[in-house]
């Protein structure tokens, strides 16, 4: 080792005798990639694009649907992966964020940024060969939609970003829908409405109750920008722009009274929860922890779950 | 610090070498799968060698007439 200094000497036994290369940093493990790929997102992405497969009107060999719905995951997960690269600054503000991987130090930047690459490339080509072209180049689509149209440029520019970022989280049932019939029909923009106007009245009563994070994140959600009141009203009107689309799709080829009964209630129990939210002030709010908004947000979970598992029923049992 | 026979970063490193040895044989088994049901699948062509099945090609038209 003549010529090297001791400070080359003491930083390779280092390396050479230590269990980790970087001190203080520790290294992933499989775990943290695979949150990278923010695994809840996914399942919402999994299931919704499985309805829009299984409901439509063509036959699709079951081991091709399978394939088909865990590349549109994976290029879900890929969606994912770029926005948590891209994310990283404010990740590491929020509270709800600060432990994911690249915040916390498990996994650098870089890896995140190429990962989201490589499995946006692979999820687009797999869906291609294993579905159809018009299928894969709509997932990609969708992955560019997400990652650029809603991380990077909207996101941290406007108060509408979920709203028109929301549609990258409507597409899979679209895509699902594509990948059986190689193409784009009413069914499958309704569901795509039915995502798309559900996604604001959701996150904006998270928001309600969540307001410091996005704050000290410096995100212009709607509650930063226009405060609470203008919040409220815009999540009633949404809940009442949802209803028609909903219930419409139940009219459709793939509708039927079983939808159309689990459609008409749950329609009834969001507008009735978004009514409830504008009614209240921030007092009242303050005064019992956001009670009201936080009971909503869980049902518009359960809404959007229960019209995709009504979709499912319908078309089991047979639809109109 | 010295390397103890079981550290906490083998285990991490055996669960990404484990992760990516899953992730690689799913990847095998669906390609062949799919390679599987796309050959059977392959309407007007013979499974073994990819040649059109002349028992379902539309008639000639010549032949036709």
């Amino acid at each position: 080792m003549i010529g090297w200094s001791d400070q080359h000497d003491s930083q390779i036994e280092e390396t050479m005798t230590d269990t980790n290369a970087y001190p203080g940093v520790p290294e992933a493990e499989f775990g943290d990639f695979v949150a990278l790929l923010k695994p809840r997102v996914m399942s919402l992405v999994v299931f919704t694009a499985f309805v829009g497969l299984w409901v439509a009107p063509v036959e699709v060999h079951p081991f091709v649907a399978f394939c088909s719905v865990l590349f549109i995951a994976v290029g879900g997960g890929a969606s994912g992966a770029l926005n948590m690269w891209y994310d990283a600054d404010i990740d590491a503000v929020m509270r709800r964020t600060k432990g994911r991987p690249i915040p916390s130090g498990r996994i650098e930047e870089g890896t995140a940024l190429a990962l989201g690459l490589i499995l946006a490339g692979f999820a687009v080509m797999m869906l291609g060969l294993a579905a159809n072209w018009f299928a894969a180049a709509f997932l990609a689509f969708t992955i560019f939609f997400y990652a650029v149209v809603y991380t990077i440029w909207l996101k941290r520019w406007t108060p509408q970003n979920i709203v028109i970022g929301g549609a990258a989280g409507a597409f899979p049932p679209m895509i699902g829908w594509a990948c059986a019939t190689g193409g784009i029909s009413i069914e499958s923009l309704l569901m795509f409405a039915l995502i798309f106007f559900w996604t604001p009245p959701h996150f904006w009563a998270l928001a309600l109750f969540m307001k410091s994070d996005y704050h000290e994140a410096k995100v212009p959600m709607l509650t930063v920008t226009h405060g609470h009141a203008a919040t409220r009203r815009h999540i009633f009107a949404y809940t009442l722009v949802l209803a028609p689309f909903a219930i419409w799709l139940g009219l459709t080829p793939v509708g039927g009274p079983i939808y159309m009964a689990a459609s008409v209630v749950l329609n009834v129990l969001f507008i009735h929860g978004g009514w409830q939210i504008l009614r209240r002030d921030e007092k009242e709010s303050i005064a019992d922890g956001y009670a009201v908004e936080r009971r909503v947000f869980k049902l518009s979970l359960y809404y959007l779950f229960l019209h995709f598992v009504a979709l499912l029923v319908q078309n089991w049992m047979g639809t109109w | 610090m010295t390397l103890n026979a079981e550290h906490e970063i083998h285990r991490r490193r055996r669960s990404r070498n484990v992760g990516l040895a899953l992730v690689l044989v799913s990847f095998v088994v669906l390609v062949f799968g799919l390679t599987v049901v796309k050959v059977k699948q392959g309407d007007m062509m013979e499974g073994f060698d990819h040649q059109p099945r002349v028992s379902v090609l539309p008639p000639e038209p010549e032949a036709s007439r």
